[in-house]
């Protein structure tokens, strides 16, 4: 059913990481990516699934839901591999050589460090959505883009159209489900075709899901207005984002753990 | 012959995860053909995903529907057939329209049933004409029309099906007594004249009063009772206590019967209501010329 399908996957809870303060999380998080790329030793890799592993622990969000965050990527994951794993070439002998194919102990190294970072970077920043509900998120973005204003980039309507596109997201699929139900009980057949058949058999379904979405766009437009909305100037926030401790003190971690793998970068210069 | 059966009908929402929930537990029903039924019940009693089974859009967890005396989910390649035999008129169901022209969205209907034209059109127009879509708005595009017009053409695609069974979900509901009373009316027509089952189900115990036969009440996602109307309406202070309201007169009716008046405190409807007071104000004449002489 549609309805199943889960999108700004927010988990509610109380943990320290659900309790940071959104901006910090989206740093953190960047930084976590940096930590990933700079690692190109093995032991730093490692440090990065060890960090990964701590924070789904402390979030208390289950293995589970990093297995789902990692299911849509792992076409690319083992495209990238395969890739790696082919093309990488070393000074030493190939492992397998195979017509025009050799496949050196380098291109395997690379491939499962490709492979292993890629997977820590979805669990990792997956871990920013599942801790952070979307309001939250796009306020936080607001205020991280801030500068932007100077140039003129209309911060606030960006970030208050994201707002409004994800608390549409349930209404949408809500309706679309309706709709389907509605055009399937008058005979509407969406399931047997050909494609062209099946795109046609979606016309039913769009152009009454457009329909709405305009009557509602219209609706809450209208609604706004009747309430004052007229845009960022002068406007001010209900809930003021606050830095705490506990941010500064997941930030010194991030830096130590960047720090960590720059030191082991250096000291290791071998692959190990 | 029953035309719509279930047994032990049971469907559990979301199973395995942690947002399970029961909507619709242990149905045994059986509706007989052309009665016109009242489905009642509060928000959350189950009428909406019942109904959704009896069409077959929702696939039953347990239990067995038999529309027709066919099992319903026997053969999935029939199931498209068996729908056809069950006209399913939604909530708001003018946000369906899609077509350009009103006709071409009636017509969506016995079009997919796979007709010939001549009978398509002959459908189309028998529909129209009992929900009272005029020729003139035949050709205006559906999204050009007023919302009671609109929900008219919507009931008209299900009607053109011309469905054994015809099931709708508070057509009545965001209208105005007007027009409330007008499509109400339209379906009553129909069922008369098509001698089809129809289920309708409402909110409003004064519109179940006063068109349905029988009325089903749909409680805690169990059948609570199917019965004849009076039947039901005997049962009115349990009916209360779900959260449901009786209708207004029969408020009143039970508040005279408390107070010593000879009256039935089932009456449910204006008409019978307004036939007691009449009797009551006779035989007070009466009695005051029998004191008087």
């Amino acid at each position: 059913m549609l309805r199943d399908i889960t999108i700004g996957q927010y988990f509610p809870g109380h943990s320290f990481i659900h309790k940071m303060d959104p901006r910090m999380k989206i740093i953190a998080s960047v930084l976590y990516i940096v930590i990933l790329f700079v690692a190109s030793r093995p032991l730093g890799l490692l440090l990065g699934i060890l960090m990964v592993v701590m924070m789904y622990m402390i979030s208390k969000i289950s293995a589970k839901m990093v297995a789902k965050s990692l299911k849509p990527v792992v076409p690319i994951i083992i495209f990238t591999a395969v890739l790696n794993l082919f093309f990488m070439t070393g000074p030493s002998e190939p492992l397998v050589s195979f017509g025009f194919i050799h496949i050196y102990p380098e291109g395997v190294a690379m491939a499962v460090m490709m492979a292993v970072r890629i997977m820590c970077l979805i669990a990792g920043t997956s871990l920013l959505t599942y801790t952070t509900s979307p309001i939250e998120l796009t306020d936080a973005i607001e205020v991280l883009m801030g500068p932007l204003k100077k140039v003129k980039v209309p911060v606030h309507e960006i970030a208050m159209m994201m707002t409004i596109a994800l608390r549409f997201i349930p209404t949408l699929i809500e309706e679309t489900d309706k709709i389907m139900n509605a055009q399937k009980a008058r005979g509407a057949d969406m399931e047997t075709g050909s494609l062209t058949q099946r795109a046609k058999a979606l016309i039913p379904i769009l152009i009454p899901l457009f329909v709405s979405a305009f009557r509602r766009a219209d609706e809450l437009a209208l609604a706004m207005e009747c309430r004052c909305y007229r845009g960022s100037v002068g406007r001010t926030r209900m809930k003021q984002l606050e830095y705490a401790k506990r941010d500064f003190v997941a930030l010194a971690v991030m830096l130590l753990c960047l720090a960590l793998v720059i030191v082991i970068n250096i000291y290791f210069p071998k692959m190990i | 012959m029953a035309v719509i059966r279930t047994e032990h009908l049971s469907h559990v929402y979301s199973e395995g995860t942690p947002f399970v929930k029961m909507a619709i537990q242990d149905v045994n029903l059986s509706i007989e053909e052309g009665e016109m039924v009242g489905v009642i019940g509060h928000t959350g009693s189950g009428k909406s995903t019942l109904i959704q089974h009896l069409n077959g859009l929702l696939k039953p967890t347990s239990g067995k529907i038999y529309i027709d005396g066919e099992d319903m989910w026997a053969d999935k390649a029939k199931l498209r057939e068996i729908r056809f035999k069950v006209g399913l008129v939604f909530q708001y169901p003018e946000y369906q329209l899609f077509e350009e022209t009103v006709y071409r969205d009636i017509a969506f209907g016995p079009k997919n049933m796979g007709l010939s034209e001549e009978e398509v059109d002959k459908r189309v127009r028998q529909a129209a004409a009992f929900v009272n879509v005029t020729e003139e708005m035949m050709n205006k595009s559906p999204f050009e029309l007023s919302g009671g017009q609109k929900r008219r053409v919507a009931i008209a695609g299900v009607l053109a099906m011309n469905p054994k069974v015809l099931i709708l979900d508070e057509p009545t509901a965001g209208l105005d007594p007007k027009g409330r009373d007008r499509i109400l009316g339209q379906i009553q027509e129909y069922q008369q004249d098509q001698k089809n089952t129809v289920l309708i189900v409402s909110h409003s115990m004064e519109d179940v009063a006063k068109f349905a036969k029988k009325v089903l009440v749909m409680n805690q996602s169990k059948v609570f009772m199917y019965d004849d109307t009076e039947k039901v309406f005997e049962h009115a202070s349990e009916i209360e206590q779900m959260g449901l309201a009786v209708p207004q007169v029969t408020k009143i009716f039970m508040r005279l019967a408390d107070m010593g008046y000879p009256v039935d405190p089932h009456t449910y409807t204006i008409q019978a209501a307004k036939q007691q007071v009449l009797r009551l104000f006779e035989e007070q004449e009466a009695k005051q010329k029998k004191g008087g002489m």
